[in-house]
């Protein structure tokens, strides 16, 4: 292991599992305690389409399924601000739609020759500087918007009806939440693919929530959590030559099952 | 003259109000009149519009017709004097919060520090938590407390806006009989400095606390229940409740 820490590829995946490990570990707790796991699941694989369309135009990856994925954010955040009993639908369209956008677009793009399981399975050991730079410049933008606005976050995530009767302003702060799970699930596609996204934002935010009084603790922890999951699937994954993402997922389930055990048995 | 204006006018002005969802009418021709220190209690049967009439004074809702006036003012203008405790506190239980923060909501966000809590904010957040009896509870998990605790430390977040009128939707309903009297034994305290304006169905409240009380099932009938009490006691010697209640529900 401490040789391969010699290669740029590995220094920058370890960056980049660290950063990414934060950044999932402050939105995945957004996402839990706003109950929109699947929410976030339907722009994950929305956010495809955007790969596809980036592939297709010639724009780069990053800048394409980003737009891409907050497009569809503002989408969801507009449908379901207002109904939020048929949120299922929306994403169930979002999901399947973005999905097949993305594989059409693929399709029609001359010359193809992008490996698509690096997008569905994550591709962490294929971090270039450009990349790491994208990462940190959302870490610092997500830092800044959850120390600046953390007391409406918090009595918008905790109690929307009430925040609203004191005059916070609601409906900007759900889309703005839903904006930033888009572009964080967008770097998080680098790392454990847009399949497995969905465990790097709910597996160490459920053992951290077991073990938090308040949000930020939350958010701190789950990031520490997540970026130890990372580092541990990663050595696995260099170790027996496996998926990285799918090591970082499954050493993530194993913990938890292990943590859930404990807590059973206290 | 400011003062001697406001003692007279009611807190609580509500004219010929009307409201109805799509095309179904909640509300008619609801009057009412709510003057400082009352303690109004707000019965009727379920899907009655007790409910709906609390939304449209916390200005969640926009009456079809008639008016409302909170001192003076519309609903949405007058958030800072008021303070809401909603129904059910029993939702997001496993959110990551402590009591503490959750009281800090009630602070009007218009001059809010540029990050965390200002000094003086956590002190009144302290001082509404005692008159609650919850300062102990600080700093404890919102889950990990009592269904009567929880109620209580909903009262302190409303009361941290320092409100005039104080609004609860069935404070009660999720607490055991013992919680239910130390919470009205609580605001009976609290109705000494604020206006109390509560939904409930128990009728210990109504006897023992309410000094009005309003009927509503789409109309709204209003009782004193000063007058009220002296017609009771000459007519019968023990009160039936349900005697009561249908007392309650004729139009005066």
């Amino acid at each position: 292991m401490i040789e391969a820490l010699s290669y740029e590829f590995m220094q920058n995946a370890l960056i980049a599992g660290i950063i990414v490990s934060f950044i999932s570990g402050i939105i995945g707790s957004l996402i839990v305690v706003n109950r929109m796991v699947f929410l976030a699941g339907g722009i994950a694989h929305a956010a495809y389409g955007g790969i596809g369309i980036a592939l297709f135009s010639g724009i780069p990856i990053f800048l394409g399924t980003s737009i891409f994925a907050v497009i569809a954010a503002l989408f969801m955040a507009f449908v379901t601000i207002k109904q939020r009993e048929n949120i299922d639908t929306f994403i169930g369209l979002i999901w399947a739609v973005g999905m097949a956008i993305g594989i059409i677009l693929v399709d029609l793009t001359p010359g193809y020759n992008v490996d698509l399981m690096s997008y569905l399975f994550g591709s962490i050991l294929a971090v270039n500087s450009e990349d790491l730079y994208f990462m940190s410049v959302l870490f610092v933008v997500i830092l800044f918007v959850i120390i600046f606005w953390y007391r409406d976050i918090l009595a918008v995530s905790y109690d929307s009806e009430y925040a609203a009767l004191r005059g916070t302003n609601v409906k900007f702060f759900y889309t703005l939440i839903l904006v930033l799970s888009a572009l964080t699930v967008v770097i998080a596609i680098k790392v454990v693919g847009l399949i497995l996204v969905i465990a790097l934002l709910t597996i160490p935010i459920y053992i951290a929530q077991n073990i938090s009084s308040t949000l930020y603790k939350m958010m701190f922890l789950s990031g520490i959590i997540a970026a130890v999951f990372t580092l541990v699937g990663l050595w696995l994954s260099y170790t027996f030559n496996l998926t990285s993402g799918a090591s970082i997922i499954l050493v993530a389930a194993v913990s938890l099952l292990l943590f859930m055990a404990v807590i059973k048995l206290k | 003259m400011q003062t001697n204006k406001e003692i007279i006018s009611p807190l609580i002005e509500i004219q010929e109000l009307s409201f109805s969802y799509e095309k179904d009418s909640v509300l008619e021709a609801v009057n009412l009149e709510v003057f400082d220190k009352d303690f109004l209690v707000l019965i009727g049967p379920n899907g009655g519009g007790k409910s709906t009439l609390m939304k449209l004074m916390l200005g969640m809702l926009t009456a079809n017709e008639g008016s409302l006036k909170i001192l003076g003012k519309a609903p949405a203008k007058s958030l800072t004097t008021i303070g809401y405790v909603p129904q059910n506190t029993n939702v997001n239980i496993n959110f990551p919060i402590e009591a503490i923060e959750v009281v800090m909501m009630g602070h009007s966000s218009h001059k809010p520090a540029l990050f965390g809590y200002k000094k003086e904010e956590i002190a009144h957040a302290m001082f509404t938590l005692r008159q609650v009896g919850m300062e102990e509870f600080a700093h404890s998990k919102i889950g990990s407390l009592s269904g009567g605790q929880r109620q209580r430390v909903m009262i302190a977040r409303a009361l941290c806006s320092n409100p005039k009128i104080l609004f609860l939707d069935e404070p009660t309903s999720n607490i055991d009989a013992e919680g239910q009297k130390s919470i009205y034994e609580l605001l009976k305290e609290l109705n000494k400095k604020v206006t109390i304006v509560v939904i409930s169905h128990d009728l210990s409240m109504i006897l023992n606390y309410a000094t009005k009380v309003a009927h509503i099932n789409k109309k709204l009938s209003f009782h004193d229940l000063n007058s009220l009490q002296k017609e009771f006691t000459t007519n019968n010697n023990h009160i039936c409740e349900v005697e009561l209640l249908q007392m309650l529900g004729k139009r005066q």
